[in-house]
């Protein structure tokens, strides 16, 4: 009995390549620029979105992209480091996570739905949804491709690069509010909750495993498709829940990146 | 011959701190200035005001002719490094990723992007440094790196916010003379943050003092005199000299 069999499991595939494949890419400028934390809430700041859609009659989805993009270029205009304090941070993720608790109250929502959006559900995405998520992670790689080359300046040196012309604020608007698409799509395999583990853990163990800024960018993708369909394989034949997999998978590949790190500095 | 800096009635600062008060100046194209003066009395303001970042209230700030602008060609920086916030990549990747930085796209080097970096980074004697994670570097090689980063584009006028901060004396003195020879050989003009005078002595040719809204330019015996650094502190200051070298005490 093939995976392939089933279309439930080829349109997992299918969202967990997709999204793989543009939080890979995203996340490793998240993780360049130390703002790991801010991409982590807006995936609650989305979830008071998805929840208010609900209320509201409308698809989830939208409400995610909606609220997660728009928050995330707020995020960018309010500037200053506002997206590395943790403090700030850390009371937004609270105050929409209550919020979207307030909205599922209202709707009267079944368990399971709030569980859907808080954990992922990729073994359900129908085909609407692939559509949405093809076009969402389309847009995503055209726009990151477009501001890669001053954005990579402006993480790495932003008082060179502004000095130098560059339109720092701009780029940290345009990239947070990225960063919320980025954080749309993965919510739909991984649910709000643990977006970190494609936006954040291959990134970051692509850093520890590289110097290389191409070279791990790729393998920040790389990992993370592996994470993502392997998370989806690994669901399948054992029928644990995906985002379980995916997450561990995750922190598997950050420990392993962390543990060749430390061995090669004590040799 | 035009000056390289120029400040006219110059006056700078942020609600509730004037940095700079109707300040004149000018440095010569070819000098090499010590910059000093007390904590928070706006050196790297000065800086970001020559780089068009900061824009005075009253007053204009020229460099070679032409009004302080951020983009500008000509000028090679240096911001102020803090140790611990190293990106997790190689000397030579953010070498690349400044020049042409400006730029929408991708982020591929062009063949004539590589052949400015190895230039710039053989003026310091950087090329295999610059292949190492920066993290892995030792302060003194860092910084030669960040001084290639800051040749990149060929200035005329390089501005170094604390190249020496966090520097043993030994490499202190390795960074002081390579930043002189580069100055002498490739004919910049620089203007140097520096915490002390006695390091950069063999280096400068005049120095200047920023304090309490003032400023002093000139030659080191002329500037660094008890009456002139009381007034610039704003306490009371002796000198006092012990061979080459002065020292600033509190009266």
């Amino acid at each position: 009995m093939s995976p392939f069999d089933f279309e439930f499991m080829r349109n997992a595939y299918a969202a967990a390549g997709m999204v793989a494949v543009t939080a890979g890419v995203a996340g490793y400028f998240l993780v360049l620029r130390g703002q790991s934390f801010a991409g982590h809430a807006l995936g609650h700041v989305g979830f008071a979105g998805a929840a208010g859609a609900l209320l509201f009659g409308l698809p989830p989805l939208a409400g995610l992209i909606v609220v997660s993009t728009g928050g995330g270029m707020m995020m960018g205009l309010l500037g200053e480091g506002v997206a590395e304090r943790d403090v700030g941070i850390g009371l937004v993720l609270a105050g929409a996570l209550a919020l979207g608790l307030l909205f599922l109250g209202f709707f009267t929502a079944s368990a399971s739905q709030a569980t859907a959006l808080l954990f992922g559900n990729v073994l359900g995405v129908d085909a609407h949804t692939l559509w949405a998520l093809l076009w969402v992670s389309l847009f995503t790689l055209v726009v990151l491709a477009f501001m890669a080359r001053p954005l990579l300046f402006a993480s790495l040196q932003p008082e060179l690069a502004e000095a130098h012309g560059v339109r720092v604020r701009l780029l940290s608007v345009m990239f947070l509010g990225v960063i919320g698409l980025v954080v749309a799509g993965a919510a739909q395999v991984v649910g709000v909750l643990l977006v970190f583990s494609l936006l954040v853990a291959p990134a970051a163990a692509a850093q520890r495993a590289t110097p290389r800024v191409l070279t791990a960018i790729a393998l920040s993708v790389a990992l993370a498709l592996a994470e993502g369909l392997g998370g989806v394989t690994l669901a399948f034949y054992t029928d644990w829940p995906a985002s379980f997999w995916i997450t561990a998978l995750g922190v598997a590949f950050y420990g392993a990146a962390f543990m060749a790190k430390w061995r090669a500095a004590r040799d | 011959m035009t000056q390289a800096v120029e400040l006219r009635g110059v006056t700078l600062g942020f609600p509730g701190c004037t940095v700079l008060r109707d300040v004149d100046l000018a440095v010569q194209q070819g000098e090499f200035l010590g910059v000093l003066g007390p904590n928070g009395a706006g050196k790297t303001t000065l800086l970001r005001a020559l780089l068009g970042l900061v824009r005075p209230s009253v007053g204009t700030i020229e460099i070679f002719g032409a009004t302080a602008q951020p983009g500008r060609s000509g000028i090679g920086y240096l911001p102020q490094t803090r140790p611990g916030a190293l990106p997790t990549v190689r000397g030579i990747d953010l070498l690349a990723a400044s020049l042409g930085g400006t730029r929408w796209g991708l982020p591929f080097s062009s063949a004539e992007a590589k052949s400015e970096i190895a230039w710039a980074l053989d003026q310091v004697d950087a090329t295999a440094l610059a292949q190492r994670p920066l993290a892995q570097l030792s302060g003194g090689e860092r910084q030669r790196v960040l001084i290639a980063q800051a040749l990149l584009g060929r200035p005329r006028l390089l501005l170094l916010d604390e190249p020496l901060s966090n520097l043993d004396p030994r490499h202190q003195r390795a960074v002081v003379s390579l930043l002189r020879d580069i100055q002498q050989k490739l004919s910049l003009t620089v203007l140097c943050i520096v915490h002390d005078l006695n390091v950069v002595l063999p280096a400068v040719d005049r120095v200047l003092y920023v304090g309490n809204g003032h400023v002093a330019l000139g030659k080191v015996d002329e500037v660094v005199t008890g009456p002139v650094l009381s007034l610039l502190y704003g306490a009371p200051i002796d000198v006092v000299r012990s061979g080459e070298y002065r020292f600033a005490v509190a009266a």
